[in-house]
């Protein structure tokens, strides 16, 4: 491999200046229109001893050339290893038109709709984008996005903080099976206004939670529940008794789901007699790439009733001055940068670029296509488990239904399998002893739509050799 | 004509009789009720979406406080590639090597060029790093005891996230009022300082478009109280390479990477708002960052930051967006990095300067602009009753988009107009001409101004209907499926 | 010039306040807080029976261009509120001091009123 420094002995670094686009004469003339000598000179105001010494850690510049090189030497130091890994992110496949498309200058190089006149692109897209996330979530609206599954939980319980009006507390339950870095996230991102997280625990057979442990809290009170489908563990949960229990206990329901499971799974709005009231999630497995955990985006959608708590973008339909129909933003009087210190978030940003190739993703594919990947991603899981569990050492640690992931439990340290297994360029699973101490040697694995039949078998005889040597 | 317009039912099929082990129960009685459209169909129905809207690649984009500046393609491309795009974001460490080396130097690079000693990449827009800057400040009371400071000093000429994000944090806000030549009002500033002060959050050059000159005096006075000081990164393109908020004796600061490191807007985001912070805020530092050893990386631990304040994201903030920033930082080099604020300040004071001698009233016109400055038309809304917003309007007949209108609220009728280092004077004067046409319609038919815009996909839209009646999805009832 | 009845009370944040035969007293806001505020699209009206104390923000009034908290006059329990503004929130733009008031409460201490400004003081706060 070239180290950097030999990199740039190999060239000499241009004169051009990268993106300024002066000439010397323009140069000269502007600063003759203003009245100084020097582009210097426009800084006089600044303090001297404010004035930056060279930087010098900073490299010379590269070429366009020579930093593709550059990069493509780092990426290939990674490998494309296999990935059996999911617990919050999945390798699903992207149709190659989708970010084609997306990259458009017009969609990738636009600011924020503001100028609606001028942004009906984006507006219509995210327009649709809404429509897509309320079919898929049976829900009645859903805003432009937030940043990512776990702070859309965060937003979702500030939200029901915001909204139960027979709540006066500020307590959330919240369970442990749900993806603890959105926990973590959530604690982070709430803990500044007193809002208390009470934990309930999940059943040990089943991974689920169940009504009994529920049933410690009956008569408190609390601002909302949140549930996971599926939770964590991959497994599926009574969504409709523990909706029906968060109501009749006058607390919110919060679904935190993956959006590619409600293509074959009941959706939030459907769950129980009343239907979820937020459900939230991270929009990945709809056409973002893995890219090392971002950008995704955070699904934000509610009750119609809730609308005017929700945070962050929202675009409306309606007529111009013709009576044509076009698109804006919409309830911007709830946002930061006019509500300020009063505003419901701070929240400015959608992940508009990802929602632009979701919406596009979405399109293609139909909602048989999502269905499919959600099926063949079950079916491909269910074949990884069934053969692991073949294996002397491995076993399923739940007997609950699940979708597309699962924990195994082994009889061997989890993190020495996981490690001899990375010699065979297979990433195995997620590691469960840091969040879940508890479970022991456990693991989660997942196999996507993408997984094939051999790629399954190197897997299992990958597993069979480190359960062995281990 | 919508998406769900072109759709044909039963256009795609699929199995679900294989779903036997999930409980009836659990599943979906009724598919969800997506567009049934063929490739092309989708494909040529999001091209065209795409050519209604205005964007850098197609127009000049001078909108003020937003930094639009040309974002490289081959950051993209670089970004997209199957080993940047296709990592898991929990992959071992050993399949990890080289993309945690370029999250490292940008993590070292971002703390040369703004002088500070730690830098987190963890936030995942402007907005995130603005509260984890405010948590941080927050953790550091709390841990030397001091928990009666409980107020955020805010001067009013700040973003409306900066009063949103001390409430999120539980502080109270106390705004700070601006003098007329654009500087924080100091005399009222020390009154406002005491013993409940936590800290002041102040961007430098401010959103009026000029340097705050007291700026060492500023820190010492909050210093001397007690208080953290925090810098809004929204204008660091102004100063970059050239003036480093550490050495102005920032404490914590967020540098939105969309902005001054050209990653692009994409519409409303994503973003990155990486902070940086002195060495006394390293411990409170949020997951997950990077660390060197033993010419090796791996991630840190709470024993990296023994205080930290948490986690922000589910995984590392926006990668997608920080491999971009970062091959845009070493296609500029050091040098290129000071041209940045050079020639962003070189365009918005010639501007100014043509604009001035082409009669528009300039609001701070006798101080140097920063990289954007202000232009006023309350005139021309008393005397003409065209408004920035007519103008604004009309500029997008013209080809160009609007500049930021009425922000920062102190102004009336202001336009905020940031041109960026990467608009040739060519456009600059484009913009200029554009604008002089206007004042002469504005004077000479001003329904022409007043009614625009004439050649967008629309006409101006009804807001107030958009709220009261509001529509927000389509539903399938519109098609008449149900 | 705003119109600003004789018969009323007002405070610096522009609520009116009127007092009902009944020892209920009616709150809505002023006419020239409805011109600042534009078209309203949506009022969220305050809880009945809860109480708050004067001075507290109780319920939102929003415009295209703004959310506008409405204080508490003076300190009491919510016993009423306009159910029409559910549907029909311009009602405020359209009849601030009539068929636009907003909410109606049972005050705790009816002194509190005398601490609040004539029609001819308010006037004179908002030509300043």
């Amino acid at each position: 491999m070239t180290p950097l420094s030999s990199v740039a002995l190999l060239f000499k670094v241009s004169d051009d200046m990268p993106f300024i686009p002066h000439t010397e004469n323009e140069i000269s003339s502007m600063l003759e229109s203003i009245g100084v000598k020097q582009i210097d000179d426009l800084f006089s105001e600044v303090p001297a001893e404010l004035r930056a010494a060279e930087l010098l850690k900073i490299p010379t510049g590269l070429s366009e050339m020579q930093m593709t090189q550059l990069m493509t030497e780092r990426g290939a130091q990674d490998g494309r290893p296999l990935c059996f890994i999911g617990a919050g992110a999945y390798d699903h496949y992207v149709p190659a038109a989708v970010w084609q498309i997306t990259t458009r200058g017009e969609f990738y190089t636009a600011y924020t709709p503001y100028q609606a006149e001028a942004s009906q692109g984006t507006l219509q897209l995210i327009y649709e984008f809404q429509s897509m996330m309320t079919t898929l979530t049976a829900m009645d609206v859903s805003n432009a996005s937030v940043y990512d599954g776990a702070s859309s939980v965060a937003e979702a319980v500030l939200m029901a903080v915001r909204a139960n009006r027979k709540s006066k507390s500020k307590r959330i339950l919240v369970p442990r099976n749900i993806n603890p870095s959105y926990a973590a996230a959530t604690h982070t991102l709430v803990n500044g206004q007193n809002i208390e997280l009470v934990d309930i625990d999940y059943d040990k057979d089943s991974g689920c939670i169940n009504l009994d442990a529920l049933k410690a809290f009956e008569g408190e009170d609390f601002a909302a529940v949140v549930i996971q489908q599926p939770n964590f563990f991959g497994s599926l949960e009574d969504v409709d008794a523990i909706t029906d229990w968060a109501h009749a206990n006058n607390a919110l329901l919060i679904a935190v789901v993956n959006p590619l499971a409600m293509s074959i799974l009941k959706p939030a709005g459907e769950w129980g007699e009343a239907g979820a009231d937020i459900a939230c999630g991270d929009g990945q497995p709809l056409g973002a790439p893995l890219s090392s955990g971002g950008p995704y985006y955070g699904i934000m959608c509610c009750k119609k009733a809730l609308v005017r708590q929700m945070p962050g973008r929202i675009v409306g339909r309606t007529l111009d001055e013709d009576g044509k129909e076009g698109f804006v933003l919409t309830l911007q009087a709830r946002e930061q940068h006019i509500r300020r210190s009063k505003a419901t978030s701070n929240i400015c940003t959608n992940q508009g670029l990802v929602v632009t190739a979701s919406t596009i993703h979405m399109s293609i594919l139909g909602a048989a296509g999502l269905e499919n990947a959600a099926i063949q991603s079950h079916l491909n899981t269910r074949s990884l488990v069934e053969k692991i569990c073949a294996l002397d050492g491995a076993e399923r640690m739940f007997d609950s239904a699940s979708f597309h992931e699962t924990v195994i439990k082994l009889n061997k340290p989890a993190r020495a399998v996981l490690d001899a297994m990375t010699e065979s360029n297979i990433i195995a699973g997620f590691d469960l002893a840091e969040d879940y101490p508890e479970l022991g040697n456990a693991i989660l694995v997942c196999a996507t739509e993408q997984r094939t039949e051999k790629e399954i078998d190197l897997y299992v005889s990958a597993l069979a050799q480190a359960l062995s040597e281990v | 004509m919508l998406i769900f317009e072109h759709s044909k039912s039963a256009l795609h099929k699929t199995n679900k009789t294989e779903l036997n082990s999930i409980p009836a129960a659990m599943r979906r009685r009724q598919s969800a009720a997506l567009p049934e459209v063929s490739e092309l169909q989708a494909v040529r129905h999001y091209t065209r979406l795409s050519t209604r809207n205005f964007s850098i690649d197609t127009h000049f984009y001078p909108l003020g406080s937003c930094t639009m500046k040309y974002n490289p393609r081959v950051a993209n491309s670089i970004a997209l590639a199957p080993e940047f795009a296709g990592r898991h974001p929990l992959a071992p460490e050993k399949f990890s090597q080289g993309f945690m080396s370029c999250m490292y130097e940008l993590q070292e690079m971002l703390c040369e060029v703004t002088g500070m000693k730690g830098f987190s990449l963890a936030p995942m827009a402007g907005a995130q790093g603005e509260f984890a800057g405010i948590a941080m400040i927050r953790a550091f009371h709390d841990a030397n005891g001091d928990h009666q400071r409980r107020e955020i000093l805010v001067p009013d000429a700040a973003h409306g996230t900066n009063p949103a994000t001390a409430t999120m944090c539980g502080y109270t806000v106390k705004e700070i009022p601006t003098l007329a030549d654009g500087d924080v009002d100091i005399t009222a500033l020390e009154a406002a300082i005491g013993p409940q002060t936590a800290g002041l959050m102040l961007t430098n050059p401010s959103t009026l478009g000029v340097f705050e000159r007291q700026i060492q005096k500023i820190a010492k006075m909050i210093h001397a109280a007690g208080g953290l000081l925090y810098y809004d990164g929204a204008n660091l393109n102004a100063i970059l390479g050239k003036i480093r908020p550490g050495d102005m004796g920032f404490d914590v600061i967020h540098s939105n990477l969309h902005k001054t490191f050209a990653t692009p807007h994409g519409g409303g985001g994503p973003g990155s708002g990486a902070i940086g912070v002195s060495a006394r805020l390293i411990p409170f530092m949020p997951i997950a960052g990077v660390i060197k050893e033993n010419e090796s990386f791996r991630w840190a631990n709470k024993s990296d930051y023994p205080k930290s304040i948490g986690r922000l994201s589910a995984f590392f903030g926006n990668p997608g967006v920080l491999i971009r920033a970062y091959v845009y930082m070493r296609l500029l080099g050091r040098e290129g990095m000071t041209r940045v604020s050079e020639f962003s300040t070189l365009n918005a004071n010639y501007m100014m300067a043509e604009m001035k001698k082409a009669g528009f009233e300039a609001a701070i016109p006798d101080r140097f602009a920063s990289h954007e400055f202000i232009i006023t038309l309350k005139k021309q809304a008393k005397d003409l009753h065209v408004t920035a917003m007519d103008f604004a309007k009309r500029l997008l007949d013209l080809g160009y988009h609007a500049p930021t209108t009425y922000f920062p609220l102190l102004v009336p009728e202001c336009l905020l107009i940031e041109p960026t280092e990467t608009e040739s004077k060519e456009d600059l004067d484009g913009f200029i001409k554009a604008m002089v046409q206007i004042q002469h319609e504005a004077e000479n038919d001003s329904e022409l101004v007043t009614s625009a815009p004439h050649t967008m996909p629309v006409k101006r839209l009804d807001e107030v209907r958009a709220a009261r009646q509001l529509d927000l999805s389509w539903t399938v009832t519109e098609a008449g499926k149900v | 010039m705003s119109n600003i009845p004789e018969e009323m009370r007002y405070t610096s944040s522009h609520e009116w306040v009127r007092m009902n035969d009944d020892g209920t007293v009616s709150v809505g806001i002023t006419e020239h807080a409805q011109e600042l505020l534009g078209d309203i699209v949506f009022v969220e009206t305050p809880e009945i029976e809860t109480e708050f104390t004067a001075g507290e923000a109780c319920c939102v009034v929003e415009s295209v261009k703004a959310a506008s908290d409405i204080y508490m006059p003076i300190s009491g329990e919510i016993v009423d509120a306009n159910p029409a503004l559910t549907d029909t929130p311009e009602i405020i733009n359209s009849s601030p001091y009539d068929d636009g008031w907003i909410f109606k409460i049972n005050p705790a201490n009816e002194d509190e009123l005398e601490g609040l400004m004539d029609a001819q003081a308010y006037e004179d706060s908002i030509e300043e």
